[in-house]
């Protein structure tokens, strides 16, 4: 049934986002359009292009760096998620009653998150360095000689990851608490009632009420995770950059290889066709994620 | 993560759209209207001087103002494209030896329209900057290679300094000698990535080449380009050069002036940061390569060139002339890089006694031109992929420079 009046509604609701459609039409949208054309011609270094069809994607799939700069971003993508359960029980301690200092320890663990990528990993490489880091002179303290943590191919991964989810924790914590926030205390009240004690409360109230923040701050990691770009530019690559780098075949993401193919070496149409690439998995990963959240996410 | 890549793209973007315009055609027909002409350069500490050329450039064109364009280094050459495929580039602007064919080779910039005397600067400068018998704008400054050496660890071990005359076996014998692995010091440090200070220069030394003068292949499986090759990765192999991983995590630069490496191949513009450095200032000096089957050093250096699409070509042209004059040069001298007009060097040689700085200019009656092609972006790239093999021992040097040979061959027929 319609009221009458209902159409001039609709219209001043259209014309309030018209805006910000406009805004994302112009500056996503057509981007994305423009890009899925470039990735089908091959590009002068200074504009001017001709068209070749699906050649760039017939390349992707024989360009071992490609398969490479894959396994890296999924890796990485998938370790980062440790992110969430570190997220969750830091959230938790910081959301007990009575606890001091609860405002200085919120803010230490935010301070990464407004602190800028560029900084975060040229602190942590100095902390990495193979002879004057900080992380190797507290080890060499118990008799371990460290090794160079972003310059072995053994362990630049997982120093990488380390440093992802210590900048992105606090994101995630404080959507967390957020979401603590909102349970409401009769459901504790009443599971104490019934002699649930702190444990059999945490994984029966807190978690399951939690789930719809913990799907929301998933997809958003993933999504994170998968565009890795500055922290491996700047913890890769000393003055040489970072193809120098011994480990770089194990830190070569997919958002660093479409930088150099678009900027470095002038093959413009092929990069376009790698973030094409890049943007088919995120809406892949993204779309299963929402088709298993029935499986473990409660709405409340 | 990407926001700060998509800042970039959109303030390039808006950049671009920001400065179209401008600049009245009316000026292109009549030689005395007033015109204003962007210089783009990408060095801070240069600026200045840049600044005093433009005002005493137009003490004698009262009609030309230059407006100096500061882009630093890192975002260079993306902003310039940017602004060069939004048709708003800057009239004059700085080009170096990699960069230079793409430039050309696009019409980006435009061949010098008079004639000019070119015989005033180091013929590999100029050569370098030739494009298809062209050539394309004047040179402003060079740099040549040394070795740089820390005189308080030869005293310590007693070794004598560099003579003039060195060969490779005289510094194989001082690395050696220097190397104390119980100390933490090395000889010297077998850097990957500054080709022009370490391998280019060995590959000249040994008789080898980059790229064949026509442009169109690699030299890479070339015995003799090997054995340039191997010179550095021998040094590795024997302990006398930390392996990559700690050159990844420290630069041989940064270990040169901690007093962990004895003798750093580093260029003339090394000479600010080493004496202004509390550890290196009056602890170092410099001596030339030392002498392979010959004697070599890559010599590179910056040009001004004028914009392709400019509006106003005769005024452009008339700075760059002045840049590249006598008068231009010995301001450029006194404070700023080694000038490339012949015989205005001097005085950048006594901004300081304390260091042989003259080995710098008398090593251009030797040297040869940085390796360059159209998009030699793509291969440098390569260079690295490949040699990190080599200088990591996981595959013998001679079948990593072999594949790095094939790999540029391929991205060469593509130019």
């Amino acid at each position: 049934m319609r009221r009458p009046g209902s159409v001039k509604e609709a219209l001043w609701g259209y014309a309030f986002i018209a805006p910000t459609g406009l805004g994302i039409a112009i500056f996503y949208l057509w981007p994305v359009l423009q890009t899925a054309y470039f990735s089908l011609t091959e590009w002068g270094a200074f504009g001017g292009h001709t068209w070749t069809g699906i050649d760039n994607y017939r390349r992707l799939g024989s360009d071992p760096e490609v398969g490479r700069a894959l396994v890296n971003t999924l890796s990485y993508t998938g370790l980062g998620l440790l992110s969430i359960p570190l997220a969750i029980g830091f959230a938790v301690l910081l959301n007990r009653k009575g606890m001091r200092f609860v405002g200085l320890y919120r803010t230490l663990f935010f301070l990464p998150v407004v602190t800028m990528p560029v900084a975060i990993a040229m602190v942590w490489r100095w902390l990495y360095n193979g002879d004057y880091g900080l992380i190797n002179y507290l080890l060499s303290l118990i008799g371990i000689d460290g090794p160079n943590w972003v310059a072995d191919p053994a362990t630049a991964l997982y120093a990488l990851v380390v440093v992802g989810i210590w900048a992105s924790v606090g994101y995630n914590l404080i959507i967390f608490l957020a979401g603590l926030q909102a349970i409401p205390k009769e459901y504790y009240e009443a599971a104490a009632i019934d002699g649930a004690g702190t444990w059999r409360q945490f994984f029966h109230v807190t978690l399951p009420l939690l789930s719809p923040t913990a799907f929301f701050v998933s997809v958003v990691s993933v999504i994170g995770s998968l565009q890795l770009f500055d922290l491996v530019y700047v913890m890769a690559g000393a003055g040489a950059g970072a193809r120098a780098n011994p480990a770089f075949p194990r830190l070569e993401t997919v958002v660093q290889l479409f930088y150099d193919r678009a900027f470095v070496t002038n093959d413009r149409g092929y990069a376009a066709a790698i973030v094409m690439m890049l943007l088919l998995l995120i809406v892949v990963l993204t779309a299963i994620q929402f088709r298993f959240q029935k499986r473990w996410v409660h709405y409340a | 993560m990407s926001k700060r890549l998509s800042a970039l793209l959109l303030g390039g973007l808006l950049a671009v759209s920001a400065c179209s315009g401008g600049g009245d055609d009316k000026s292109a027909a009549d030689p005395n209207a007033k015109v204003t002409l962007s210089y783009g350069v990408w060095d801070a500490n240069q600026k200045p001087v840049m600044e005093a050329l433009a005002t005493d450039f137009t003490k004698t064109h009262p009609n030309i103002t230059i407006q100096v364009q500061l882009t630093p280094w890192a975002d260079y050459w993306t902003k310039l494209k940017a602004s060069v495929t939004g048709g708003a580039a800057p009239d004059v602007f700085w080009m170096n030896g990699p960069n230079f064919q793409l430039y050309a080779s696009n019409k980006v910039i435009a061949p010098m329209p008079g004639e000019a005397d070119l015989s005033v600067y180091p013929k590999p400068l100029t050569d370098l900057y030739t494009f298809e018998g062209k050539p394309y704008g004047l040179p402003k400054d060079m740099d040549t290679v040394g070795v740089w050496y820390n005189k308080a660890l030869f005293d310590a071990k007693k070794v004598p300094y560099p003579k003039d005359d060195w060969t490779w076996a005289d510094f194989q014998a001082a690395t050696a000698k220097l190397t104390d692995a119980a100390k933490g010091i090395y000889g010297t440090a077998a850097q990957l990535g500054s080709f022009q200070e370490y391998q280019y220069d060995t590959i000249a030394q040994a008789g080898g080449y980059v790229i064949s003068p026509d442009g169109k292949k690699s030299g890479y499986d070339d015995p003799k380009t090997i054995a340039g090759l191997t010179f550095w990765t021998d040094l590795i192999k024997n302990k006398q050069s930390p392996d990559l991983k700690t050159m990844t995590d420290t630069t041989p630069i940064q270990l040169f002036e901690a007093g962990k490496i004895a003798m750093y191949w580093g260029g003339s513009w090394n000479v600010s940061e080493f004496t202004a450095n509390t550890y290196t200032k009056g602890k170092v000096d410099v001596a030339p390569l030392p002498r392979g089957e010959k004697q070599a050093t890559i010599i590179h250096g910056v040009a001004n060139v004028v914009s392709g699409k400019t509006e106003h070509p005769d005024q452009a042209w008339e700075f760059v002339k002045y840049l590249g004059s006598k008068d231009a040069a010995e301001i450029l001298g006194q404070k700023g890089p080694i000038p490339a007009y012949n015989g205005t060097q001097t005085a950048w040689v006594k901004a300081h006694p304390e260091l042989k700085l003259q080995t710098f200019l008398d090593s251009v009656s030797y040297a040869v031109p940085f390796p360059v092609s159209k998009n030699t972006a793509a291969w440098n790239e390569a260079e690295l992929t490949y040699l990190t093999k080599a200088w990591t021992g996981a595959e013998p040097t001679d079948k990593a420079a072999t594949e790095l040979a094939q790999a540029m061959n391929s991205l060469l027929a593509k130019e």
